[in-house]
């Protein structure tokens, strides 16, 4: 089954960015390996944090795209738990989301081929405040 | 007769209803005080001198379609100081929109884009 993940972590700030590119492309070849691919990537830059994470109050920010099966997400995060510059990460379905947006984004395309509505005229005001008392 | 009043009955409870909804109010006084005005199905426009204008869903109006936990400037806006989600009846959101703000708001804690608590 395969599926779209997006996958952000947070790298400690003080690494270098050579390593964090190493870091990503030792990702990459696990993903591959694990029968999964990586559709990009991309470094966010280093950004402060809402709240402390291991004593950090920094991190720099890495978005990963994936595709792949659910055991592939398994594997890809176990090994950042045991990696240790990675101070936080998450994973989230998008697959589902993308959908659902296409669809609405289609709806709306068809909507207004079909008429573009002329605005309804506003109401005439009330006859008075008083007669409704 | 009879008829005529019950179909027309229906009619000024919705409109009662609509004025209630629309001030989106901060006390149950500020609703009552909007309804003896407003009562006729005009009571839209009536209401627009004395009360606070009908509040829109954000994401309805700008057609946001996907709630990005990433977007955190937008994110932000739904958020008080002290990092808590701010209910819908004070900010206009619809339902659906609401709940995946609040989806969207939980994952960006989650990875350090917005607190779970701010300090002061």
């Amino acid at each position: 089954m395969q599926r779209t993940y997006e996958l952000m972590f947070i790298v400690r700030p003080d690494m270098a960015e050579e390593e964090v590119d190493k870091l990503i492309s030792t990702l990459e070849s696990n993903v591959t390996g694990a029968g999964g691919a990586v559709k990009s990537a991309e470094k966010m830059g280093k950004r402060r944090l809402a709240y402390i994470v291991r004593s950090f109050h920094e991190g720099q920010y890495v978005l990963l795209t994936l595709e792949g099966s659910g055991t592939m997400i398994h594997e890809v995060e176990r090994r950042l738990r045991v990696t240790e510059p990675v101070i936080k990460f998450i994973t989230v379905r998008v697959d589902e989301d993308l959908k659902r947006v296409a669809k609405i984004k289609a709806i709306r395309a068809t909507r207004v081929k079909r008429s573009p509505a002329p605005a309804a005229t506003p109401e005439a005001p009330a006859e008075g405040a008083s007669a409704a008392v | 007769m009879s008829e005529q009043e019950t179909t027309a009955a229906p009619q000024t409870a919705n409109a009662r209803s609509e004025g209630g909804a629309s001030q989106g109010g901060f006390s149950r006084g500020g609703g009552r005080g909007d309804r003896r005005p407003a009562g006729g199905p005009g009571g839209r426009d009536s209401g627009r001198k004395f009360f606070r204008r009908k509040k829109v869903c954000k994401f309805c109006v700008e057609k946001i379609d996907a709630i990005n936990y990433k977007d955190v400037r937008l994110l932000a806006q739904f958020v008080a100081e002290r990092g808590k989600i701010v209910p819908r009846r004070l900010t206009g959101v619809c339902t659906p929109h609401q709940r995946r703000l609040s989806a969207a708001i939980k994952q960006a804690r989650n990875i350090a884009l917005l607190p779970f608590a701010a300090r002061y």
